[in-house]
């Protein structure tokens, strides 16, 4: 149960938030952080469990039906107690920062609620063992994120922001989701645990490519890999908690965690190698040099995010021990400087409302802790020793060079793609708060509390990690790497490895990297610069933007053709398409030969049958609207009284309601519209009793030739039997519906709560738009107006500090091509 | 639409009569011809009947609560009642009983009643939604106050 605690606590706490934010105010993050925090404490309990390549499991069945069953099962081992630990970890530390960043917003309740659920989410999906399970947290994450990057839902870019990432990392999550089925139907399990174990089986199987294929669709589109990051950098439109969390620790490691949840089942081929190593190196290394052709400080935060996920999913590609240890190395050292930075950046938009990087310096003599904890943290970006970051690239140089897979190529593209690191972690750190104040940071002053305890913590375990590697490496990072490797190891983590090729590299990377650093300014404004962030950065977003107007574009196509907006030919291709179908399997089958046998027939039939078929025909030949829906309605009643003579009171009573409601709202509506006038042609009108005919034949046939089967009964008498027992009911019908089938039912009326709201929603929006168009002489004109009102004169957020920084130099216009791209 | 004295007198007594009757359909639905859709429609019928002839405005009104959060609360009911088998380990939408004493009688209640009652507020929200917003979607279907206006005291009802 205590893992069910951990994984519902934060979907709990988010049902209530927007209530206990606003009793708690300005206290709420610190409040909030206090469910992370004992997430923490009581994960950080299964630590020795998950030595030595140990694990936890505890399962619950959440469907079950035979032979088909759902597990809310989860597996706590090294793997998933890291990324657990990481997430909640990081996640207190958000919940306090969000809290003072977006003190006084209007919405902050909503948005810890969508916070508390992502959080829920991504602990759900890292401690899930059932593939099913992990789908479901999965979409969360992307539910979740989707909320967060949208949360200034009044400005346009954020929404079309979120609507990107919503639908590129769906339609990874549909083909992981195709990948997982798949695997089922090689293993046939769904557990996680026994799948890692049937490497060989998977590998061997003709779904292997497929297999790998449709999870890596997955994990790229999530992890925002090449050709994929566009989303990333757009989704820097959320408010500054949200990219600190969710593009430092966790969503976009949700691919770099499927890849190493899934890495002893699919990896080793060569298929695999050079799949995932080409496309991480190829990423790494656009993207860190992308980043610095970027002036905003979150455009260059969320390239050098990709970067790192490129980095990952390279290690990921070459598989072989050290370089899975330097993937969950990274993954750590990443998180903390990322967050840490990304919260900076926060608090130095917060204050002053600029993210220019050429309109910042000096910050440091306003903002001193500030500025110190940006120190510590880029120290560690740069990989400077002695701080965590240097571990983390000696171990990565280690990989490369020892990793047995194009060593000396995938060596040289990881120091280039680290002196471009290093030189933004200059950009970041070194020249907003450094030099002589420019004029927007005269304007600063030293944020609150909320503001700067999350980055000083993570910026301190930047550096202690650095000087203790061992708190960390020997008890969580080694468990995690032998879950990933498949087989127990451990992790030996020092400081000093004496004078070895990696240190040279690293001299060499720094070295280089501060020369870059100098030099960025130019590089920035030269043409192959501008050309480079035009090909694959903004270039990719445009290509993104083409994708969804061919869509658009398609489904305008098909739906001129198939929904033309009269009801009179939807009518038409419906009852058409089944005089088709089901006639042609007719006529395929050679289904004839019936007897009409009228020999049970008794007077009370034969008059509800007269007033069935009256009830029609009259409609063919009258003119009022009126009178035909209440000869409709007739028709209807005939066939309520069928289901009463064959003993069905449920059934007859639901009909002759629905009659009565559908007439009378018919009557409400048509006694507003003209009499039924000819405006159908001659040949409109044999097409039409052509298909009625047909219709009806096709029906009558079918009733027929089924009645020439024998009944099968089986099913009326399990429910005879079994409805009192089983379902403590003697109303079969009753019992059927809400306990026998009841997910039929739970299925059905939230289609139909989902048509109200459309309705709702259509009548609307419609009734606002015929404002002022003749036809509201009625109250509903004015009535509609507040609607209406509420939609234009939406209050701006009081999150959007410095959306666009000034625009006018060069540099501001790249960043609203690039990063801020309106809405198109 | 005009105004109608028969009906709206004996409106006044038919309404709260079949929203009695339609809790007793829903009441009894497990055992006996009923349940939550029936019960539903019966209800929303009733707010229907109302809206003939009072005018919508009135019936929203009498409603109290918005058809939405009716739909909403409605299948927030009907899911609450499938998650609680989990909580005493058994599969969602399992019925769990409970069984006692009343005045000598014995009864019975089940997780399954809150189902049919998530279904009849969904139909009945479902329902009067559909007639309300027609209404406000310009057709005048139900009768108005005179000059076409509604009561001001109504127009906090209408959003």
């Amino acid at each position: 149960m205590g893992i069910l605690a951990v994984v519902f606590a934060g979907f709990i706490l988010a049902a209530f938030t927007p209530w206990i934010t606003r009793s708690l105010g300005r206290l709420s993050g610190w409040m909030y952080a206090l469910v992370p925090t004992g997430i923490v404490a009581y994960l950080a309990t299964y630590t020795a469990a998950v030595q030595d390549g140990g694990a936890v499991s505890a399962s619950f069945d959440w469907v079950a039906v035979e032979a088909f069953t759902v597990s809310l099962s989860f597996y706590l081992d090294g793997l998933s107690l890291f990324f657990a630990l990481l997430i909640s970890g990081v996640g207190a530390l958000i919940y306090i920062y969000a809290g003072a960043y977006l003190e006084g917003h209007h919405h902050l309740g909503r948005f810890f609620s969508y916070l508390s659920m992502f959080m829920a989410s991504m602990i759900g999906m890292v401690l899930a063992d059932n593939l099913l399970t992990f789908y479901i947290f999965f979409e969360g994450t992307s539910f979740a994120s989707f909320m967060l990057i949208g949360f200034n839902h009044y400005s346009s870019e954020s929404r079309r922001s979120a609507w990107q990432a919503l639908l590129v990392t769906k339609a990874g999550g549909l083909a992981l989701l195709v990948g997982f089925v798949l695997m089922y139907m090689v293993t046939g399990t769904y557990q996680i645990s026994e799948i890692i174990q049937q490497g060989a089986l998977i590998q061997q199987s003709e779904f292997y490519v497929a297999i790998v294929i449709l999870v890596l669709a997955g994990a790229f589109t999530k992890s925002a890999q090449f050709p994929f990051y566009f989303w990333l950098p757009n989704a820097m439109k959320a408010p500054t908690p949200v990219s600190a969390y969710l593009h430092s620790a966790t969503m976009v490691k949700a691919g770099i965690y499927v890849m190493a949840r899934l890495h002893p089942a699919l990896s080793g081929t060569d298929f695999w190698v050079i799949v995932v190593t080409s496309f991480g190196a190829l990423t790494m290394l656009l993207s860190a040099w992308l980043a610095l052709q970027y002036t905003d400080m979150k455009g260059v935060l969320a390239y050098t995010t990709v970067m790192a996920l490129g980095l990952l999913t390279m290690l990921l590609g070459i598989g072989s021990e050290i370089a899975l240890k330097a993937c969950m190395l990274f993954v750590l050292v990443h998180a903390l400087y990322k967050a840490t930075l990304f919260m900076i950046t926060g608090a130095v938009d917060h204050g002053i409302h600029v993210r220019d990087i050429t309109k910042l310096s000096g910050l440091r003599h306003k903002m001193p802790i500030t500025a110190a904890a940006a120190g510590l943290a880029a120290l560690s970006m740069a990989g400077i020793p002695p701080f965590f970051g240097f571990i983390g690239k000696e171990v990565v140089y280690e990989a490369a060079l020892n990793g047995g897979v194009a060593e000396t190529a995938i060596a040289g593209i990881s120091v280039l793609a680290n002196i471009a690191l290093v030189a933004g972690a200059g950009l970041l750190a070194l020249k907003p708060f450094w030099g002589s104040p420019s004029e927007a940071a005269e304007h600063a002053h030293q944020a609150s509390a909320g503001l700067w305890f999350g980055p000083v913590v993570l910026a301190a375990f930047c550096v202690l990690l650095g000087l203790f590697p061992g708190w960390f490496g020997d008890p969580f990072l080694g468990p995690a790497v032998g879950a990933v490797m498949g087989e127990p190891t451990s992790l030996y983590l020092v400081l000093w490895h004496g004078f070895t090729i990696e240190l040279l590299l690293s001299a060499i990377t720094v070295a280089s990297g501060v020369a870059l650093y100098f030099a960025t300014p130019a590089m920035r404004n030269h043409a192959i610069g501008r050309g480079f962030e035009r090909a694959f950065g903004s270039g990719l977003d445009r290509g993104y933007d083409r994708v969804i107007d061919g869509i658009l574009g398609l489904a305008k196509w098909q739906t001129r053709l198939l929904q033309n907006g009269v009801l009179r030919y939807y009518m038409a291709t419906i009852l058409g398409f089944t005089v088709l179908l089901v006639g042609g399997t007719f006529l395929r089958h050679e289904l004839g030969g019936f007897a009409i046998d009228f020999s049970d027939l008794q007077i009370y039939d034969a008059a509800i049958a007269l007033l069935i078929v009256s009830g029609a025909i009259s409609i063919i030949f009258l003119r009022s609207r009126l009178a035909a829906v209440v000869s409709l309605g007739i028709s209807g009643i005939g066939i309520a009284l069928v289901y009463l003579t064959f003993g069905a009171p449920d059934l007859a009573m639901t009909q002759f309601l629905v009659e009565t409601l559908t007439v009378i709202l018919f009557a409400l509506v048509l006694i507003e519209l003209p009499n039924l006038k000819e405006s159908v042609s001659n040949g409109g009108r044999i097409r039409d009793a052509l298909i009625a005919v047909g219709v009806g034949a096709v029906i009558t046939g079918l009733m027929l030739v089924a009645l020439q089967y024998p009944f099968d009964s089986s099913m009326a008498n399990f429910y005879a039997v079994n409805t009192y027992t089983e379902a403590e009911g003697r109303n079969i019908v009753n019992t059927i519906l809400v306990d026998f089938r009841a997910i039929d039912t739970l299925g059905e009326i939230v289609v139909l709560m989902i048509a109200g709201f459309g309705i709702y929603t259509l009548l609307s929006y419609q009734s606002a738009g015929s404002e002022g168009e003749g036809n509201s002489e009625g109250p509903e004109g004015k009535v509609d107006q507040p609607r209406r009102e509420t939609l234009a004169d939406a209050p701006a957020s009081a999150d959007q500090p410095a959306a666009a920084p000034a625009s006018g130099d060069a540099n501001g216009a790249d960043i609203a091509e690039s990063v801020d791209k309106p809405d198109t | 639409m005009i105004r109608s004295l028969i009906l709206q007198t004996s409106v006044k007594l038919l309404t709260p009569l079949m929203v009695l009757f339609s809790i007793f359909l829903l009441l009894r639905g497990h055992d006996e011809s009923g349940g939550g859709f029936i019960g539903g429609l019966v209800a929303a019928g009733a707010f229907a009947l109302y809206a003939a002839a009072y005018g919508s405005a009135l019936s929203r009104k009498t409603l109290r609560v918005s058809p939405l959060e009716l739909m909403s609360v409605g299948v927030g009911l009907a899911l609450l009642s499938g998650l609680l088998p989990l909580l005493f380990g058994e599969p969602i939408l399992t019925g769990l009983w409970a069984y006692f004493t009343l005045g000598g009688e014995d009864m019975k209640v089940g997780s399954v009643l809150l189902f049919d009652i998530g279904v009849y507020l969904l139909v009945v929200g479902m329902v009067l939604t559909v007639i309300y917003e027609l209404d406000l979607f310009g057709l005048g279907l139900f009768p108005r106050e005179e000059g076409g206006q509604v009561p001001e005291e109504y127009q906090d009802v209408l959003r």
